[in-house]
């Protein structure tokens, strides 16, 4: 097949490389070099400062308590996420007991209707699903204090988005529930591979569900876990908890610098700040968070493997 | 969600636990024992996750309904009449129409150049051998992990020298660029799965490579373009960032910005109603498709993760 090969080649990959490098490669490139100049992005001229901005950042509260923000959004949010959705795969496809006449190993009833219920969420866009939360928050007329109110829960009305202390816990709580569905769906697929004679020879040794999770599913489910949780991972530090942050917060970022997060910091710099470089400064951190979040889950990954 | 995993069990949980209870007859005593305290136990647990779910999508479609003080007065009251000018409201009015419009040629566009664009490069890639094909390979595959908000500062620019800002056009080739990633990662791995003998066999009465691709191969990788196609689509049409950053012209925004922008002026206008109108209008569609197409959409979604 040497004919014409590498005429077809470019002519092939011309386009879509060119649109890649264009509009994803050189902007990554670029913004690396502009982390390195005093660039505001509303005039052309700008001058190299050399490790100004980063100085800079290493001074700068807001920085500290987004990265501290950031950090816990891709600690917490996979453990929860990841966690639930397992319990929960597990029961939809392995808790059920035994009927007769059935195989050994069944989900448990209606378990194809919590599936489809499960992955609601994740069909929606994360924009549509902040605002509705957003209103669900309201302190007066939200959805959840007024059914404190009707349980008779009237003296726990939380200003939950309005307090300080209580607004990163919402906005997780948010992604939690919009995510959940996603790694359900994902594991029971995983789950659904794992041959059922390993499930039946643990029953016949008296395996509880527990033992039979730990010690069945969950090894031969790592890889899928591994993947899901640095998927996970980079959504907790970027696209998502933009939106939900950016759309439901007061501020956004507030109260009180509270909720705010590393990529919401970048966004603001650049394009609310007119201080594009440093924003590019920010980014990198971001980079440099995410770069180490997933070798550090890859490695630990490795490791927890090697036990079973 | 601390609040809402305490509502009250909806008469179905403790029927259908006891069923479960009650159904099992053969096995020894003690595991039924344990087993039943643990199946309502997890029973019970999916049952209120399902509530969780459900309850916050059909309290929005109950509000759509409402008239305005009633909304704020008591959010979980039903509503006292169907208050369908709510809809009508939203669609003109507020815009949703002219939303909706933007998103579909965005997305259309989008969707299609993904695809052709995506699947030519995964096709080269994964056939051909060439100096620099795992280089090339890599780069793609490493945007996936990279965070978009960093490009995106300089991308701005990018964007605003070509003349590109605020255009539709410019947003489908921008949405295409950082939709290559996942797209070529799925596919190379797609084509690579495919037999060589047909394309060969195509080769020798003399098809050109180009046709081969066309006419041989599309058609045989058309499971794994539905995929990779059902992924981008849900992902293209709830984008968010992408449009913050680079469309900001209020007669081109997309549907998930237009949301955004009605729910911070009505904090001036008041229209919550019709608000919830457009959430639920923009709602419908995916969820609708998503039922209509539920298999399809789950191995579209979850396929790359498992790879």
């Amino acid at each position: 097949m040497q004919h014409g090969k590498y005429r077809f080649i470019v002519g092939f990959l011309a386009v879509p490389l060119g649109l890649y490098a264009l509009f994803v490669v050189w902007p990554f490139i670029q913004s690396i070099y502009y982390s390195f100049t005093d660039w505001t992005g509303l005039s052309p001229e700008f001058k190299m400062v050399g490790f100004d901005n980063y100085k800079r950042m290493l001074h700068d509260d807001i920085f500290w308590k987004s990265l501290q923000h950031s950090l816990l959004f891709a600690l917490v949010l996979p453990i929860v996420t990841i966690s639930l959705a397992l319990f929960f795969a597990f029961m939809i496809n392995v808790g059920g007991r035994r009927r007769r006449g059935g195989p050994a190993i069944t989900g448990v009833r209606g378990s194809s209707f919590y599936k489809i219920v499960y992955f609601f969420p994740q069909v929606l866009s994360i924009a549509i699903v902040a605002l509705l939360f957003q209103f669900a928050y309201n302190p007066d007329s939200g959805a959840i204090n007024s059914f404190l109110r009707g349980i008779g829960l009237g003296h726990v009305q939380p200003l939950w988005l309005g307090d300080p202390s209580l607004a990163l816990w919402c906005v997780m709580a948010v992604l939690v529930w919009s995510t959940t569905g996603f790694f359900v769906v994902l594991f029971s697929a995983g789950m659904a591979s794992i041959p059922g004679e390993l499930y039946e020879a643990a029953l016949i040794d008296g395996a509880s569900r527990a033992t039979t999770f730990f010690r069945i599913t969950l090894p031969l489910l790592w890889d899928t876990v591994q993947s899901g949780w640095v998927y996970m991972g980079i959504l907790a530090l970027g696209a998502e908890s933009f939106a939900v942050v950016q759309i439901m917060t007061t501020g956004p970022g507030g109260p009180d610098y509270s909720t705010t997060v590393l990529v919401l910091y970048v966004y603001q710099k650049a394009f609310r700040d007119g201080q594009a470089a440093y924003a590019t400064t920010i980014g990198v951190a971001l980079l440099v968070v995410t770069l180490a979040f997933a070798a550090i889950v890859m490695r630990l990954g490795r490791r927890e493997r090697l036990e079973f | 969600m601390k609040t809402t995993e305490t509502p009250a069990p909806p008469p179905a949980e403790p029927g259908a636990s006891v069923s479960e209870v009650a159904a099992p007859v053969a096995g020894p005593p003690r595991r039924k024992k344990e087993g039943a305290v643990l199946n309502v136990f997890s029973h019970g647990v999916l049952v209120i996750w399902a509530i969780m779910v459900v309850t916050p999508l059909l309290w929005a479609v109950m509000t759509s309904f409402k008239d305005d003080s009633s909304i704020f007065g008591s959010p979980w009251a039903l509503p006292d009449r169907l208050h369908f000018g709510n809809w009508a409201r939203a669609w003109t009015e507020a815009n949703m129409s002219g939303y909706f419009l933007n998103t579909v040629l965005v997305v259309g566009g989008s969707l299609i150049g993904t695809l052709v664009l995506g699947s030519m490069a995964a096709y080269v890639l994964a056939r051909f051998d060439f100096p620099g094909n795992r280089f090339i390979y890599y780069l793609f595959i490493g945007g996936m992990s990279f965070p978009i908000m960093l490009a995106l500062v300089p991308l701005f620019y990018v964007v605003n020298n070509m003349g590109l800002l605020n255009t539709i056009h410019g947003l489908i080739l921008v949405y295409i660029a950082y939709s290559l990633p996942f797209t070529v990662f799925f596919l190379t791995a797609f084509f690579r799965t495919l037999p060589t003998s047909v394309a060969e066999a195509a080769f020798v009465d003399g098809a050109s490579h180009t046709r081969t691709f066309f006419q041989i191969m599309l058609p045989m990788a058309k499971p794994g373009l539905i995929s990779v196609g059902i992924f981008n689509f849900l992902g293209q049409w709830n984008q968010y960032m992408l449009p913050t950053v680079l469309n900001t012209d209020p007669d081109k925004k997309v549907l998930t910005q237009g949301l955004v922008q009605l729910a911070v002026s009505q904090g001036y206008k008041g229209d919550w109603s019709g608000l919830f109108a457009g959430l639920v209008m923009a709602m419908l569609p995916v969820l609708g498709a998503y039922i209509i197409f539920q298999r399809q959409v789950v191995q579209g979604l979850t396929a790359g993760a498992l790879k």
